[in-house]
């Protein structure tokens, strides 16, 4: 099993560049993801974590380089950071997680009861039970969370991809959501979760990627979250130079035998 | 006493035929539109009906200066101008600096100009009159189909449209990453709009139309904490409204969508003061705590 994850990468990086109007946030990244793997990314703000997701999802174009599937785009499901949502709106909790089916009941198919049990044992999953018929926004930060999870599940995706997940949740309900995400991972789903507490990412996250826009270290946790690394990733330069030069290495890539500066 | 209430409350309705009409119109527009002013809240949009509701009046005029005082001319005409307005004002917001609420005031603005410019030329104040605040005492069989029609086909599609429209509101992100279905439920719904203010202007006038959609959702807002809760509730108090405003209208001897629209209005104080989320209730001390 182990070695059949090896030789079927789901997703490789090559020599992949993003970023917005030219400036780069990731640079320059290679590698591959392979089924089931558990990666934690990591680094300082600005450093390309969330741009490293958005392009995943499609929503950015590639600067330079590009993303290769081999088993064909994977299905999605991504937490963002702070979900845009407008918590005013009249709806209860077994309504919202329900949403979760959209991928296969899309706009209009009717919500069976087999969904409306999926709903529950979601839920459930989630540790909140009991808590169908509340309105939205009668929770609090962590249990909100936790019902953002319980559409994850609904959703059913081979790939997740969260964005700082446990960023404000309290310690009780980041160890059931840890828990999920494991579950995620035996079921063979392969999980991208953007991270800050590093002794979290070296207990739970076997696979670790260090951004600092540059790519620090991409590989086993172990060796990754080295204090060399890290002293580096804090080192990173200014967050964002509006007179910046064109990327040298593309420079050079693109004309082997041009001139060079003197 | 029995006698006193049944000639209060009922016996207009019963004794003539254009009070009972009135009455059938009032109700389809408060299924229809009612329901298409709870989203129009909900997705914060309440000027929008303001300003299409003013826009279908130059549409309108210009219905009746082609073809009299005919009633699919001066609907076409309504709906229109109503959906040019519109798609024009979400349209320049995309692609110009002024934010779509600016755009839409200034098309407001000018298309009510324009409309009482129109219909002033015809030098028949009367029937201004009549565009400005309707003739729900006059409504013939061809306006209560017409009514009636809109009524169902905007309950079917708010019936199909419902998910998308929700999650258009409650969470646009997730519904651009799963689908593209949110701009054309956004061109069905302000179709909506257009259509269920043109089906209001032939009871209520163009003035008031936008009156029947908004106000019973806001006072709904007040007793309902779930959309489906938020829906009847809003459809009941417009109903309510509809009927007590026609019936202070039949004994005070007062025009009828103006009264209509303040009894709406008056509904909104009392669920402003007396609703299960209203003032009372947060002025009042709530009782003793509940166990934890």
């Amino acid at each position: 099993m182990q070695k059949s994850r090896q030789q079927n990468p789901v997703i490789e990086f090559e020599n992949l560049t993003l970023g917005y109007e030219r400036h780069p946030a990731v640079h320059h990244l290679s590698g591959h993801i392979h089924q089931g793997d558990l990666l934690a990314v990591v680094g300082p703000n600005g450093g390309g974590k969330s741009t490293l997701l958005k392009g995943l999802m499609g929503e950015l174009r590639p600067l330079g380089g590009r993303f290769i599937w081999p088993t064909g785009r994977q299905q999605m499901a991504y937490l963002p950071q702070r979900a845009r949502l407008d918590l005013d709106f009249p709806l209860r909790v077994a309504d919202f997680v329900s949403l979760g089916h959209w991928p296969r009941q899309g706009a209009f198919a009717a919500i069976s009861g087999a969904n409306r049990r999926a709903v529950h044992d979601a839920l459930h999953q989630v540790g909140m039970d009991g808590f169908e018929q509340r309105s939205l926004d009668s929770l609090s930060g962590g249990q909100l969370q936790r019902v953002l999870f319980a559409r994850l599940l609904l959703e059913d995706a081979g790939l997740i991809l969260l964005d700082e997940p446990f960023a404000a949740v309290d310690e009780s309900t980041t160890q059931d959501l840890l828990a999920l995400v494991h579950q995620w991972q035996q079921q063979g789903r392969t999980v991208i979760a953007v991270l800050h507490d590093l002794n979290q990412v070296r207990e739970h996250f076997p696979l670790c990627l260090l951004l600092a826009r540059d790519v620090l270290g991409f590989g086993p946790t172990a060796e990754v979250l080295v204090p060399q690394n890290l002293e580096r990733a804090r080192r990173m330069q200014a967050p964002f130079d509006p007179l910046a030069p064109v990327c040298d290495l593309d420079v050079e890539s693109a004309m082997p035998e041009a001139h060079r500066h003197d | 006493m029995i006698e006193t209430v049944y000639q209060a409350l009922f016996a207009p309705f019963v004794d003539f035929g254009f009070m009972r009409r009135a009455l059938i119109g009032c109700l389809a527009l408060a299924i229809s539109a009612t329901p298409v002013g709870v989203f129009l809240m909900l997705r914060r949009m309440s000027l929008t009906g303001d300003a299409v509701a003013h826009a279908i009046l130059p549409g309108a005029a210009l219905g009746y200066m082609v073809a009299g005082l005919s009633l699919g001319a001066m609907t076409l005409g309504g709906l229109i101008a109503g959906w040019i307005v519109a798609l024009l004002a979400g349209g320049l917001a995309r692609i110009t600096v002024l934010k779509e609420d600016a755009n839409l005031a200034v098309f407001y603005l000018v298309s009510l100009a324009l409309g009482v410019l129109l219909v002033s030329t015809q030098s028949r104040n009367i029937d201004l009159l009549h565009l400005l605040f309707g003739s729900v005492l006059a409504l013939n069989n061809e306006a209560l189909i017409l009514l009636a029609g809109i009524a169902t086909i905007t309950l079917i599609l708010l019936a199909i449209f419902l998910r998308p429209l929700v999650l258009e509101c409650l969470d646009p992100d997730f519904l651009r990453r799963h689908s593209n279905i949110g701009t054309p439920t956004h061109l069905v719904f302000l179709a909506l709009v257009v259509l269920n203010l043109v089906a209001g202007f032939q009871a209520l006038g163009t003035l008031m139309a936008v009156g029947i959609m908004i106000l019973p959702a806001t006072a709904a807002r007040f007793w309902a904490r779930q959309l489906d809760q938020l829906l009847f509730t809003a459809v009941a108090l417009a109903m309510l409204g509809c009927w007590l405003g026609l019936l202070m209208s039949w004994h005070l001897d007062l025009p009828t969508g103006p009264a209509i629209i303040l009894m709406l209005g008056l509904l909104h104080v009392f669920s402003l003061f007396m609703g299960r989320d209203g003032l009372l209730k947060r002025w009042l001390h709530p009782g003793k705590h509940l166990k934890s």
